[in-house]
Order: C-alpha cells, then structure tokens, then sequence
C-alpha cells in the first residue's frame, strides 16, 4: 500500500531507520516507548549508530529544541510545538509521534469546525438506537485510542480549534482520564499515553488557549533557519523535488537566485541587513522559508516555460513583491525602503534591483 | 612539586610543601565552587595570614571591607596619579573566592596581604606596552586570554603613549596593567586590567558592536586585533583540560566538574590538590602558555609569599589556579629580585568604588569574564536544593511582572530541567537546563521573558556599595588638573566666558564645557551671544554651584576621566534616548564636545531608530538637525564622515516614504508637512553637495507630489511646484499648468486658496515677474463664487500678507493697471518677444551698468579698471 501512497507515513518511510535505531538503543525507555528519549533526539537530529546505520536528519535546527520537546513527552507532559508556517511544526511531531509509539496516525486536524466528537468520542447512531449507549456503539475519537493504547495523540492546528472544544483537553491533559457519562464509565489513559500539539503563532488570536489549557502544555518554539546556509540548502532541496513532482524541466544555475531570495527574505524577517549593518522594517507578511521555497518554483515554471530556461533575477522579482507586500500601504513602502537603501546599494545586485523596479515597486 | 625548605636557603623552591604550614588554594576566579572551597579550607586550617593575589597597594585599604557599607560586588580601582586615565579594576563579587578570603580574614581577625605586582609597576608597564606599539603587537602576553577583555574593550584601549613611562623593562615579558587577577586557567579572566576606565554597565549592550572604536581623543594603542591576534597564541588551559575530558564548551565542563561538585567534603583541600596537579601538568607541557608576563608577576608572587612565610609562619594563600604551580617552582631570591629590578613605576592609588553585576557579565564587553554572576550567586548562597529554589525566584520575578505562574508551573519546571540535565548527561542540572525548562514551562516558548529573567536573575542587577571613607574618585582628580590646565577655575560668581573657537585653549575650554553638560555637571550655560555670531564664537554663563561637586562625584559611576565618562555617559544617553530626535540632539552634542568615541554608537542608535521608525514626519523633523551638525562638524574639523552617511540614508528613507505619507492629510496635517518639506528641501540642499543622486531623488518626490491629484492636499502640491520652479527644475509653463490645473473651476475654491498660500508663501516677486502666473490666479479669484469668497479670503490674506510691502503694492498695482497686452511688459518694450511675464529684449544700456560690480564681487580680471573707466 506504501508503494502507491503519494506521502507514506513517516513510521513507514523511516522503518529501517526506526528498527536499527531501537536495536542499537540500551538506554532506559519510558513505558511504552519504542526507544530512549535520547534514540528519539538522534532519530530526528541524525547521527550514525555503531552498526554503521546513517540516520538522516529529519529536522535541522537546534538540538536544545528537540531536546527539550523529547524530554517533555518524557515528563508526561503535553507538548506545544509553537512556529510561523513553515518550520517544520507537523513534520517534527510527526515524527516524534513515529519514533515514540511507532504510529503517527493518532491524528485531529484542527479547523474551525472541529467538533468536540472528533477529539473524545462519537456515536454510531445505529448501533445506539438498536441497542442503547454501550461500549459497542461508542466510536472512539484518535485521542481516546491513544489513551486506551498508551500512545502518542497529535492535533494539529489547536488554535484553529473552537475555545470550547479545546478545553474538552484539560481534564485529559490534567486528569488523565476521559469519563464517558452516557455510560457511567471513564478510560483511563495508559502508560505512555501523551499529546503533541501545533500551533502558529503568527495567528494566535484565532482561538487563543485558555490559560487552565496552557498551563497542561510545554512550549517549545520551532525557530526559522539559523543560518543562510541552513535555509538555501532547505530551500534548494525543497525545491529540486518539489520541481521534479511538477514536472519542471531542471533549471542549471539556480543557486545564486535561490541565495538572494533566501537572504531577501531572512533580511526583512530579522530586520537587520545580513552584514549587520543597516535596519530595515518588517513587512506584514511571514516569509517563511515555505514562502522561499514557492517564490523560487513560482520562478523557475517561469523561466522554464517563458524564460531561456535559467532562473534570473526577473524571474523571482514579482513573486518576491507578492510574498512581501502583502499590505498594499504599509508594506509597500517597506519593500521600497529596503530596495532604495538596501539592494540599490549592494554590488551584483544591479539586475534584481532593476527586475523589482519594473515590477512596479 | 618543590623540594626545598623555606626560605632561609637562597636556592629552593618557595614553598616547602609543608602541609601544616603552607597552603595555595588555586582557584578559578569568579568561581562559587573555588569560593565555597576556600571557605571551608581557611575554616579548617586555620592560617596566621591571607594571601591574595592582587596589588599589594591595596593592603591600605583592605581594612574597609570590615565596613558593613563595603558590599560587593565591588572593585579596587587603581589609577595613576596625575592621569586617572590609566587605571586597572579588580572586580569582586560576593561569590569570588578572593572576596571569601578577604572577609574571613577580617572575621577572623587574621591579616591580608596582596602578593601581586604592585598597580604602580603594573600601570606604568601597561602604558610603556601601549607605546610601543610593536612590541604590544609582536608580544602575546595580554594579560587575558578573551577578546571580551580588556584589550577588546573599546573604551579600554587608550592610553596616550607619550605618557606611558619611558624607561625600558628588563625583558620582553612587561606585565599587563592589573594583569589577571582572571587567570587564564578558566578561560575567562575576571580582571580587567583596564587603561582608561569607563565603567560600561550603563550601557551594557554597546560593548560588542562597539569594539574597536579608539576612545575619544587618545591614541588608540591596542586594537582588538591585536587582542584577538595574542589570544589566539595563548593557551586556554581550561579549554585544554575540557578537550581532555571530552567537552566541547570549557564552561560547561568547568560546571560538571567542579562548580556543581564539590558539596560533600571529606578533605577541605583535596579540589586544590586536584586542581593544582592538572594545572601542573598544563604547565608542564605548555610553559607559561603565551603569558609572558606572569614570569615577573609571580617571581613577585614568590618574594612577597616568602616574606609572608617568614613574619607569619602559617600561609595560606588565594590565587589563580594557573600560579599555583609557579608560586611552587623552585626558584631562588636573586633571580627573582633580578627579574623584578628596574621595573618601570607611576605613582598609583588604590580605591573601592561600587560594582555591579553587570559588569562583571561578559557581554558588557567590560566583565570579569563571566555570563552569569546571578546564577554564580545563586549557586554560592543556596544553601540547598539549587534549581527549586532557582525557578522559585524565576516564579517571583514573573509574578511581579503580572505574568501568572503557579507553583505547578515551578514543580514542571523543575522536573523538565532535572530530565533535561538527564538526557544530556550531566551530573546536575546546570543553568542551560533551567533556561530550557523555565522558557518551555513559564514563558510559552516566547524570547521575551527569558531575556528578562537573563537580565534580572542571570545577570543580576546587584549594585554594591562602597563607605564614604573610601577615596575619592579619579574623575574629580581629572576634573581639577583639566581646569587648572586650561586656566579656567571654579568660581561661585556668576561670569561671563566668551571663547574664540580657532585659539587651541579656547576650543579645549568649550569641550570641557560642553563635555560637563552632557554628564549633568552644567557649571556652564550657552550664552546669548551665541546665537548671532559665526560659528568659531562661543559665550557660556559660568558659575560653580557647591551642588556641582557631588554631581561629578556622581558622574564618577561613568569614567575616571571627564572626556571618557561623557563618552560613556552619552553612548547611554543615546541607547535610552527617547525619540529619533533625541538621538540628533544627543549627536550635535557629541561633535560639540568633541567625543568620537561615542559618535560610533551614537550614530548606530540613529540609523536604527530612523530605519524602524515609521512616522516620516518624525524622520523629516530630524534631518535639518542632523545636516546642520554634518557641516557644522565640518567647520570644526571633526570627522563627520559617519554622520554624513546617516543623513543620506536618512534622507533616502524621507524620499521613499514622504509621497504616501502626503496623501489624505487634514488641514493641520498639511500645514505640519509642509513645514517638513521646506525643512527637508533646504537639508537636502545643503547635504547633497557631494551626492547629487539624492538631490535627483528629492526633485522626483517633489515633482511626483507637484503632479499629484486632489488626494493630496493643495497646500502640499502647490509647495512642492514652488520649491521645484526655485530649483529651476520646473519650467515656468509647465509652472503655469499646474497652477492653472489647481485653480480650474472644478477644484474647490478653500482647496485652490491651499494651493496658492503653498505656492506663494515666502516670497511673491514671482508674480511680479510673471504676468501670466498673476493672471491665473487674479482669474481665478474673481471666478470665486460669493458664498465661497468669505471662506477663501483668510487664507488669501495670510498668503499675500506674508510678502514685502513693495511686493504687495507692486502686485496691486500690476492688478489694477489690468492685463498687458502681447505678453505684458515690465520694463520697455523692444521688437522681440521676451520670456513670458518679461519685456521683450535686452535693455543692453541697464545690463551694462550691473557688470563693473558684479566682476568685483566675482573677482574677475580687469575689475578695477572697468570701475575706473566707469568713474571716469
């Protein structure tokens, strides 16, 4: 079945990875973990074991992070993986969950309309009018079935999430258990039993949890590339195999365009020109290194199908302005503030300078 | 170790290894595991004597710490008499090991002793280092190994060579000034041998950005070069023994092995043994390790501990773990003496003065070398228990900030830390792991708070206190030899001082001035004659209030000198100042008083304010301010080359932002802009001479206003077509258009009335001049609606009453004469047309009588025969 799915699951894509890394791990598990807190920090960090297994990064950032997040699952307290779009928030606790209970699928996709069923439990409403409430017309929600199995829940989104439904987490998260009043009972969570959360913080406002429901949680923020060199190779990476599943024919000699949006964009996210020495302001907009990466495939269709086939400045520039002006006043003079005082002046920069102008800065 | 007894025989080591008799308790400096480990060995062993390493002068005034007024942290400053400049700190916190002795020893009635070198050899040697340059560069001995040190220091860099005394050391190895009390053995030297001193705290953060800046004035001596250059041949011995034992950060080992040990004690003296021995081995294998100076500092180390041995009997002394092995090594009296002969001297004196926390932190860029004294406190005084009680405090400091946390929050916080530290391997959980915990548990994840907790509880803002028996400050002792200097003595009598600018004392005298003010010492106020005369004349209003005294007494907290404690104080001032134009003022201020080391950061301050600041008009209310101290810094002479490049930017950023910023204004709002854009039009005049793009700039953002529909308001559009058409960067026709386009019928009349008052104000010869701008708006005024009329009539007449009375009666009389014919005339008509509003031709007689004049004024050849030929 892996072979068909478009995106197999991480437990899946990671198998061997996941075995070699329980065979080699001597160290003391919490119950129920499939490995040690520290084989869980080397899963995602990478590493090589003594056998000789290369485990691959799955997640480049700093190790204080991960631990600290694999550590909080290990304290048996909930865990909140804080992030602007595009830091790797769900791809980080999915793969906590996989390396932690070996199933990443105990999954609630937080919308505005997720029900409270979707996180406890439903009816199947046939069996419920045939037979009345029992055990068997009860349809258990991901986290009561990571409770019974002492595994990991995720919800995704938990901002999204209505105030009321969200708080239907505190008496799990605080008590553990999760009563069942139809039936006079409660599940009592096992063992091992934990829940990873994800939010984006760049619109807290949305549901804003409530302080009862944060207390239950660790934060950990996932930060944005440190380094340049961090983000184009993300970014170059992403966009190799983001192209070939586009079918875009390979564009040579990307690098360099790719390293300007990359430090176009770090540089208005941080304020600050890369060299230290000029401030600029921040435009509304996240730029994120998920933006990057759709500047430069948006860049490269054009230049693929319009261009002569290599990435230029031009090809970049209007999706660059997209990404940045997203409020049409106030990032607008942003973006020429940044262009007049700071790409204007910069060496080699002359073409971008001029592709920006014309796309009507 | 030694072999031979003490120290009767002329050859043998110092120390005979006598146990009961002798005791070197190496430490780290700024340690609390070396500090509670004194502790515990001068209870056990009892010594007759205290020795520490630190500069004998201050046995006269160790007597001060018995004072319950002298709380650390606090430093003995040591400074050269005659020239405050050059002076050394020692640094102690209450967690220093040295301090532990000092206060022990005075409990206990025993006496202290500092073995060091004296400041007054240390002081002289370090200014005769900073003077010759070469050898400074070619000798790795820096007292410290971190470029954070002294050397990196930006304020730390100036002593003026010709100073520095000029006899010649005995050899290569001239020890630093106050060179390490920070030892290298941790890495991270506490001392901070410091030549010129400006206590940085108040400004902690510009240490970093700023290094290198070459204080104000003096010859900057060392670079942080030079530093970073020496650092990297001298050996870190802790980063050789944390490599040893697998760790990557010697901090991190240094707190595993010994700071977070060390609790359970059988033998008080046994981490001294260990210690010692490793450190034995380092010096084995690595020699002196680059410092090059610790050969006299400890042959100095050894004569002193000799004496100490013989009037005393029973030793113990408290040192850098690095001498231990040193102060063990055999050595004899006569080399020694040899060593130490023909050291070059000062006359130095030694003080207490209050110390904080934050300056002994690392990133003040003036610190003892260590990140956290708050955390070092913490670990020296709690008595158990270490990371409960440390999230109890960071609990507290939250909660008085009104960030709710409750003991679950601390209980979590604890435990998260506790399996952090597991995770990591560590013995304990340090304060990384706190940090961790106490952001993923108390902050939500967010920067903000921890860098609040790092401030308050890492760092600390502990402030010490010295007695009012201490010595006076250096910067009263500068202040005194500068006004004696310059002739210009304290008096209570009011008077006036008026200063000529191009006389060397005069100039000196207005930055003593002006360098006062800034630090809050106004003994002068600008006079009023200052306003009308040229810029090279000066008035001030002296008078010496008794209250001034305590103020510079104050000011003390700044520097020892007044040009380096305005320096720091203004680099504060400027990092606290409210607005951007706070920042300009504080800029005019320092070229004023002369004060480039500060400029740097004062300008930083600028250009980031400017950058985030989003209110053009704020940007716009800067710039005169900041263009006039460009030329004025110009006039002076002073280097105004920073400045210059944060007015263009400046400016650069007003042309982008200016345009949006017109639209949509009320009636006041446009009044208020306008004002700015005269003000930016005539800083851009003045600034652009060398940069004529900006001034290309400016004239599109003008034209681009001039152009603008009826979004913007008239008064706005009409100014920017005047400044445009005095430029010359607008034709007359064009000029003419748009005035016509603003006064068609469709424009409402009060808009129109705006756009003649923008156009017109400041000067109305242009209607006189040109019939066919008169013709507009005369038409366009008897076009005005009654019902209209009364509202336009006001704006009317404060347009035209601001013009010359000759204008205003010339312009009526044009009005009332009516509209010329052919293209109006002024003067006589001749046969071709002329330009418009002008006669037609030349009147070759009247052009000819201007051009004798004119060739004088221009100082043309064959000027003064034209006027002769003119007389006759």
């Amino acid at each position: 079945m892996t072979e068909q799915a478009l995106r197999p699951h991480a437990e899946d894509a990671f198998a061997e990875e996941l075995k070699a890394l329980a065979a080699a791990d001597d160290r003391p598990r919490p119950a129920r973990w499939n490995m040690s807190p520290w084989a869980v920090a080397t899963y995602l960090l990478g590493g090589a074991l003594p056998d000789g297994t290369v485990i691959t990064p799955k997640y480049v950032g700093p190790r204080r992070i991960v631990e600290v997040a694999v550590t909080t699952l290990a304290t048996d307290r909930a865990l909140l993986l804080l992030g602007v779009p595009g830091t790797a928030k769900t791809w980080v606790s999915e793969h906590l969950a996989a390396a932690i209970s070996g199933d990443s699928t105990l999954l609630v996709q937080g919308t505005a309309g997720t029900p409270e069923e979707a996180i406890r439990y439903g009816w199947n409403y046939a069996q419920l009018l045939a037979h009345g409430p029992s055990r068997d017309a009860l349809v258990p929600g991901p986290v009561l079935r990571a409770m019974a199995g002492g595994g990991i829940a995720r919800v995704e989104e938990l901002t999204r999430v209505p105030a009321d439904v969200q708080d239907s987490l505190i008496t799990i998260l605080s008590e553990k258990t999760l009563p069942i009043p139809e039936l006079g009972e409660e599940v009592m969570a096992v063992r091992g039993f934990n829940l990873i959360a994800t939010a984006n913080d760049r619109d807290r406002g949305v549901n804003e949890l409530s302080s009862a429901l944060r207390r239950r949680f660790n934060t950990v923020v996932l930060p944005l590339p440190s380094s340049v060199e961090d983000e184009v190779d993300i970014v170059a990476r992403r966009v190799e195999q983001l192209g070939r599943a586009l079918d875009l024919p390979p564009v040579p000699h990307g690098a360099d365009e790719i390293r300007r949006v990359v430090t176009v964009f770090r540089e208005l996210r941080d304020g600050i020109t890369a060299d230290g020495r000029i401030k600029v302001k921040s435009p509304s907009g996240t730029l994120s290194t998920a933006e990057a990466i759709s500047v430069v495939t948006g860049g490269l269709a054009l230049a693929a199908h319009f261009g002569d086939g290599r990435l230029r400045a031009a090809d970049v520039a209007a999706g660059i302005l997209g990404a940045v002006v997203r409020d049409p006043a106030a990032d607008r003079v942003v973006w020429r503030e940044y262009l007049e005082s700071v790409v204007r002046e910069r060496s080699g920069w002359k073409d971008f300078y001029r592709a920006c102008r014309e796309v009507g800065a | 170790m030694s072999t031979g007894t003490l120290p009767g025989p002329p050859r043998g080591s110092v120390a005979g290894d006598d146990a009961e008799r002798l005791w070197l308790l190496g430490v780290r400096h700024h340690g609390p595991g070396s500090a509670r480990a004194v502790r515990a060995a001068l209870d056990s062993r009892r010594p007759d004597v205290v020795l520490i390493e630190g500069p004998p002068e201050a046995d006269a005034v160790v007597g001060l710490a018995a004072d319950p007024e002298l709380r650390p942290p606090v430093a003995l400053l040591a400074h050269a008499v005659g020239d405050p400049a050059r002076a050394a700190f020692w640094p102690f916190a209450r967690f220093s090991p040295e301090w532990v002795a000092i206060r022990w020893a005075t409990d206990h009635g025993v006496p202290v002793r500092f073995i060091d070198l004296p400041a007054a050899n240390s002081l002289a040697l370090h200014a005769e280092r900073d003077a010759r340059q070469e050898l400074a560069e070619a000798d790795p001995a820096e007292a410290d190994a971190e470029p954070a040190e002294a050397d990196a220091d930006p304020a730390g860099e100036s002593v003026p060579p010709e100073e520095g005394a000029q006899r010649d050391t005995p050899e290569g190895g001239t020890p630093e000034a106050g060179a390490e009390f920070g030892v290298p053995e941790d890495g991270t030297p506490d001392i901070v041998p410091r030549t010129d001193g400006t206590p940085e705290d108040g400004t902690p953060e510009d240490g970093a950005p700023e290094a290198g800046a070459p204080e104000a004035g003096a010859p900057c001596a060392h670079t942080p070069q030079d530093a970073e250059d020496s650092a990297a041949v001298r050996v870190d011995p802790l980063a050789v023994l944390a490599r040893a034992a697998g760790y990557d950060d010697p901090e991190r080992w240094w707190e595993d092995a010994v700071e977070h040990r060390g609790r359970e004690g059988d033998d008080p003296l046994a981490p001294f043994t260990a210690l010692a021995s490793a450190m034995e081995a380092l010096r084995e294998r690595y020699g002196d390790g680059g410092h090059r100076d610790d050969a006299i500092r400890e042959a100095h180390m050894r004569l002193r501990l000799r004496e100490a041995v013989k009037e005393f009997g029973r030793v113990a002394v408290v040192c850098g773990a690095w001498h231990v092995p040193a102060l063990r090594a055999d050595a004899t009296v006569t080399a020694d003496r040899r060593l130490l002969r023909g050291l070059p001297k000062v006359r130095a004196e030694l003080t207490w003065v209050p110390w904080t926390h934050r300056r002994l932190a690392r990133r003040s860029g003036y610190g003892a070398g260590i990140d956290s004294p708050g955390w070092y406190d913490h670990l020296f005084s709690a008595p158990d228990r270490v990371v409960p009680r440390w999230m109890t405090a960071v609990a507290g400091l939250l909660r008085a900030q009104d960030h709710p946390v409750s003991s679950a929050h601390v209980i979590e916080a604890v435990r998260l830390a506790e399996t952090l530290a597991a995770l990591r391997g560590r013995p304990l959980a340090g304060l990384g792991e706190a940090h961790d915990a106490v952001r993923a548990v108390m902050c939500d994840g967010s920067d903000v708070l921890p860098a609040l907790i790092h401030d308050r509880l890492v760092v600390g803002e502990d402030l010490g206190t010295v007695p009012d028996s201490a010595p006076a400050v250096p910067l009263a002792r500068d202040l005194v030899r500068t006004q004696r200097t310059l002739r210009l003595k304290p008096e209570a009598a009011d008077r006036q001082l008026d200063l000529d600018l191009r006389s060397d004392n005069d100039a000196a005298r207005s930055r003593l001035l002006h360098r006062l003010g800034l630090l809050g010492v106004e003994w002068g106020r600008p006079g009023e004659a200052r306003q009308g005369t040229g810029t090279f004349r000066e008035s001030w209003q002296l008078c010496w209030e008794p209250e001034l005294s305590v103020r510079v007494a104050e000011a003390g907290v700044w520097g020892t000198t007044v040009e380096s404690a305005a320096t720091a104080r203004a680099r504060d001032a400027a990092e606290t100042a409210a607005g951007l134009d706070g920042v300009t003022a504080i800029a005019e201020r320092c070229l004023l008083a002369d004060l480039p080391g500060a400029l740097p950061t004062v300008m930083r301050v600028l250009a980031d304010r400017a950058a985030l600041d989003t209110d053009v008009s704020r940007l716009a209310g800067a710039l005169p301010a900041l263009v006039r101290s460009v030329r004025y810094g110009d006039v002076r002479g002073t280097d105004a080359g920073a400045l210059r490049e944060v007015a263009e930017g400046l400016a650069t950023r007003i042309c982008v932002g200016l345009p949006p910023a017109c639209a949509g204004l009320g009636e006041d709002g446009a009044r208020e802009m306008r004002g700015h854009l005269d003000g930016v039009h005539a800083a851009v005049a003045l600034l652009a001479g060398a940069h004529e793009p900006l001034r290309g700039r400016w004239a599109g953002v003008l034209r681009s206003l001039a152009g603008r529909d009826a979004t913007t308001p008239g008064l706005i559009r009409g100014r920017a077509a005047r400044l445009l058409l005095d430029d010359a960067r607008l034709e007359t026709a064009e000029a003419a258009r748009l005035m016509g386009l603003a006064l068609s019928p469709g424009t409402a009349p009060r808009e129109a009335a705006a756009w003649v008052e923008g156009f017109l104000s400041g000067g109305g010869m242009l209607l006189v001049h040109d019939e066919r701008l008169l013709a507009l708006v005369d038409g366009w005024l008897t076009g005005v609606p009654e019902e209209a009329f009364t509202d336009v009539l006001p704006l009317i007449r404060r347009t035209f009453a601001e013009f010359d009375s000759g204008v205003r009666r010339t312009v009526g009389e044009l009005v009332r004469r009516g509209p010329s014919t052919a293209g109006g005339t002024v003067g006589g008509g001749g046969g071709e047309p002329g330009a418009a509003g002008f006669g037609a031709g030349l009147d070759p007689g009247r052009a000819d009588a201007v051009l004798p004049t004119l060739r004088l004024l221009l100082g043309l050849p064959g000027a003064a025969r034209d006027l002769e030929g003119d007389r006759a």
